[in-house]
């Protein structure tokens, strides 16, 4: 007679998981269904949206919304800068990260305990926003670009994950061979260590960009000047206060149409802000998870 | 010891390597790396610049600052502003607001991703899960802006979402944002929907990394899936648990700025005026530097003091703590 060897799995375990099912899905439907309502919304035509009758699908699709968000110069204005900032301020996090994550990752390099507590001390006291703002301020870069670029550059905990990295991966004794050889400290890092780094100078790069796409305290405290003005500022103004220009409005005759025109932009201008993020997210997701993981090994 | 001929620097290394001799002398050292040292000034400048000059700055807390004489030139206060902030009398409203805001956040917060973490961990490897997570962790990727729009749309009694799910089921509307005695939990439910799945991230890693022979033998030994969760994946990703909870604590008076701001109204002001908020404004739009410099001081004084005593008490119990 055949003996199965395979434990049999309690009655118990299986409500669990059966549990553990409907948990995930109910958490799944939270979660997708304000993502799919906020895009559905954008394609329904004003009097749909106001009168509450979308629920899943788009009502009465038009693109409506989209023509008047995008014949909004602000809207385009905002966009540029935006990407000028994420773009720049990237490639400055990411050079200034690397430059201070190498050489602390080298056991044998004179000064790295008193660097980590320096940084180690930013990370728990700060002198708080007003003393913080009043520097950025005397160097003169209040109501300029360089605000938004250089004040929060370094990230120390994006830092501490590049330097967890370089020391796991760069084995020192390649570095000591290439020594050997007469290579410098800077062609080591230019010509061996940074094409071995690509994995983490993407993790920073994403890092580095989401978060200078999504911000907007800096902006609001160091800009007055609405030329420099990124994105999520001229979201802030329609979005949060409410602020629409006339010239979005030709359509809307009535009192009604221009209160529903003033919900439908709302909704196509969320998605037409989250979508270069959203379209990459997909692609980039993994590199993320990677950051998260190398940042969790040590400190 | 065999000789060759070589360079001086050719030798030294070589020497390094064979006796394990580091050159002696820290200027030795530095002249030795020193390109590392050009490499690493300008991010040290940095951290100068916009880290440790604003650390002097609060000296401005102290004193009564005025135009003409600037930070270093104007004359000391004391304790003023200090004493102005605890005899204020919204002094303990909003240290009340803050921290029923951060501490609701931390009892909410800080159980989901785990919760969410174990639960995707018991599942097989499939389309579900990773539909799961891919999807979880979407939100994360929204501008708080964004966020806060969302709120406020999907609350408003026009056309919220909420409202027309509450109407439907014959509920009266309710304007949600403009109640005060809902700003605490709209802020906190909303954080706990976009965060849950990236904080899920960490705690997902660490229990892959699980030793697979602990539930083999488990399973032998007849442990129900309960149990091994509890004596298995608990253990195992409580070193993270508390690493995590002592940053936390450190940032217990350092409520999200931006979100609250955002979701401010007149309305629900009166739960929803928290120190950072009230810093911004004091100071910043009202220009008034040396007493908000204060509130602030205090603000960052307190966080330190969390942070040891939560450094502390995971050590001792623990035996791990992150410093």
């Amino acid at each position: 007679m055949e003996v199965s060897y395979k434990i049999k799995e309690p009655f118990t375990d299986k409500i669990l998981l059966v549990f553990i099912y409907i948990f995930l899905a109910a958490v799944l439907i939270v979660i997708l269904y304000p993502l799919i309502y906020i895009v559905s919304s954008s394609f329904s035509s004003p009097l749909a949206v106001m009168s509450g009758r979308v629920w899943l699908w788009p009502v009465e699709p038009t693109i409506k919304g989209y023509t008047a968000v995008l014949s909004n110069p602000r809207i385009w204005t905002g966009y540029g800068n935006s990407l000028f900032y994420t773009a720049a301020g990237s490639f400055i996090s990411v050079s200034l990260t690397i430059a201070i994550a190498y050489p602390l990752s080298k056991k044998t390099f004179y000064g790295r305990g008193p660097i980590m507590y320096l940084l180690i001390i930013t990370m728990i006291f700060s002198g708080g926003l007003i003393p913080f703002y009043m520097t950025v301020k005397q160097l003169g870069l209040v109501d300029t670009r360089w605000a938004l670029l250089l004040p929060q550059a370094i990230a120390v905990w994006q830092l501490f994950i590049a330097k967890t990295f370089f020391q796991e991966t760069i084995p020192s004794e390649l570095n000591e061979a290439a020594e050997i050889d007469g290579c410098s400290d800077i062609r080591f890092l230019l010509s061996m260590v940074l094409p071995l780094s690509k994995p983490i100078i993407a993790v920073l790069v994403l890092m580095y960009a989401v978060a200078s796409w999504n911000a907007y305290f800096d902006a609001l405290i160091f800009l007055r000047d609405s030329a420099l003005y990124p994105l999520q500022i001229i979201l802030r103004d329609i979005l949060i206060q409410n602020t629409v220009d006339q010239t979005m409005m030709v359509d809307a005759r009535t009192m009604e149409a221009r209160q529903g025109m003033k919900d439908l932009l709302k909704f196509s201008l969320i998605v037409v802000s989250s979508l270069p993020v959203l379209i990459i997210y997909p692609f980039v997701q993994k590199y993320f998870v990677k950051g998260v993981m190398i940042g969790s090994l040590k400190g | 010891m065999a000789h060759y001929s070589q360079t001086a620097a050719q030798t030294n290394a070589l020497d390094r390597l064979v006796t394990n001799k580091v050159p002696r002398g820290a200027f030795k050292k530095i002249r030795r790396h020193w390109q590392l040292y050009i490499l690493i000034s300008a991010p040290l400048l940095y951290f100068i610049l916009f880290k440790y000059v604003p650390m002097l700055g609060v000296q401005i807390a102290f004193k009564d600052l005025n135009a003409m004489d600037g930070i270093w030139g104007s004359p000391w206060a004391g304790f003023k502003h200090f004493q102005t902030f605890f005899e204020h009398p919204n002094f303990w409203n909003l240290i009340r607001n803050t921290l029923v805001i951060s501490l609701y956040s931390l009892i909410v917060g800080f159980p989901a991703p785990i919760i969410l973490a174990i639960a995707l961990n018991e599942l097989k490897n499939g389309v579900f899960k990773r539909a799961v997570q891919l999807i979880t962790y979407a939100p994360y990727f929204i501008s708080t802006v964004v966020m806060a729009s969302m709120i406020i749309l999907f609350l408003s009694p026009r056309i919220g979402l909420i409202d027309h799910i509450r109407t439907a089921f014959g509920f009266e509307s309710i304007n949600f944002i403009a109640k005060p005695s809902m700003f605490s939990s709209i802020f906190v439910l909303s954080d706990v929907w976009q965060f849950m799945g990236y904080g899920a991230i960490i705690y997902i890693a660490a229990l892959a990394g699980v030793n697979t022979q602990l539930y083999e033998a488990a399973k032998i030994d007849g442990a129900s899936r309960l149990q091994k969760i509890i004596h298995i994946d608990l253990p195992s990703i409580l070193p993270i648990m508390v690493l995590l909870l002592v940053l936390n604590m450190g940032q217990l008076l350092n409520v999200g700025f931006e979100k609250v701001y955002l979701l401010q109204n007149p309305l629900n002001v009166g739960t929803s005026e928290i120190i950072s908020t009230y810093v911004y404004k004091i100071g910043l739009v009202q220009a008034n530097y040396s007493f908000s410099a204060a509130v602030g001081l205090f603000n960052s004084f307190i966080n330190l003091l969390l942070v040891l005593v939560a450094n502390f008490t995971a050590r001792r119990v623990t035996g791990s703590g992150l410093f």
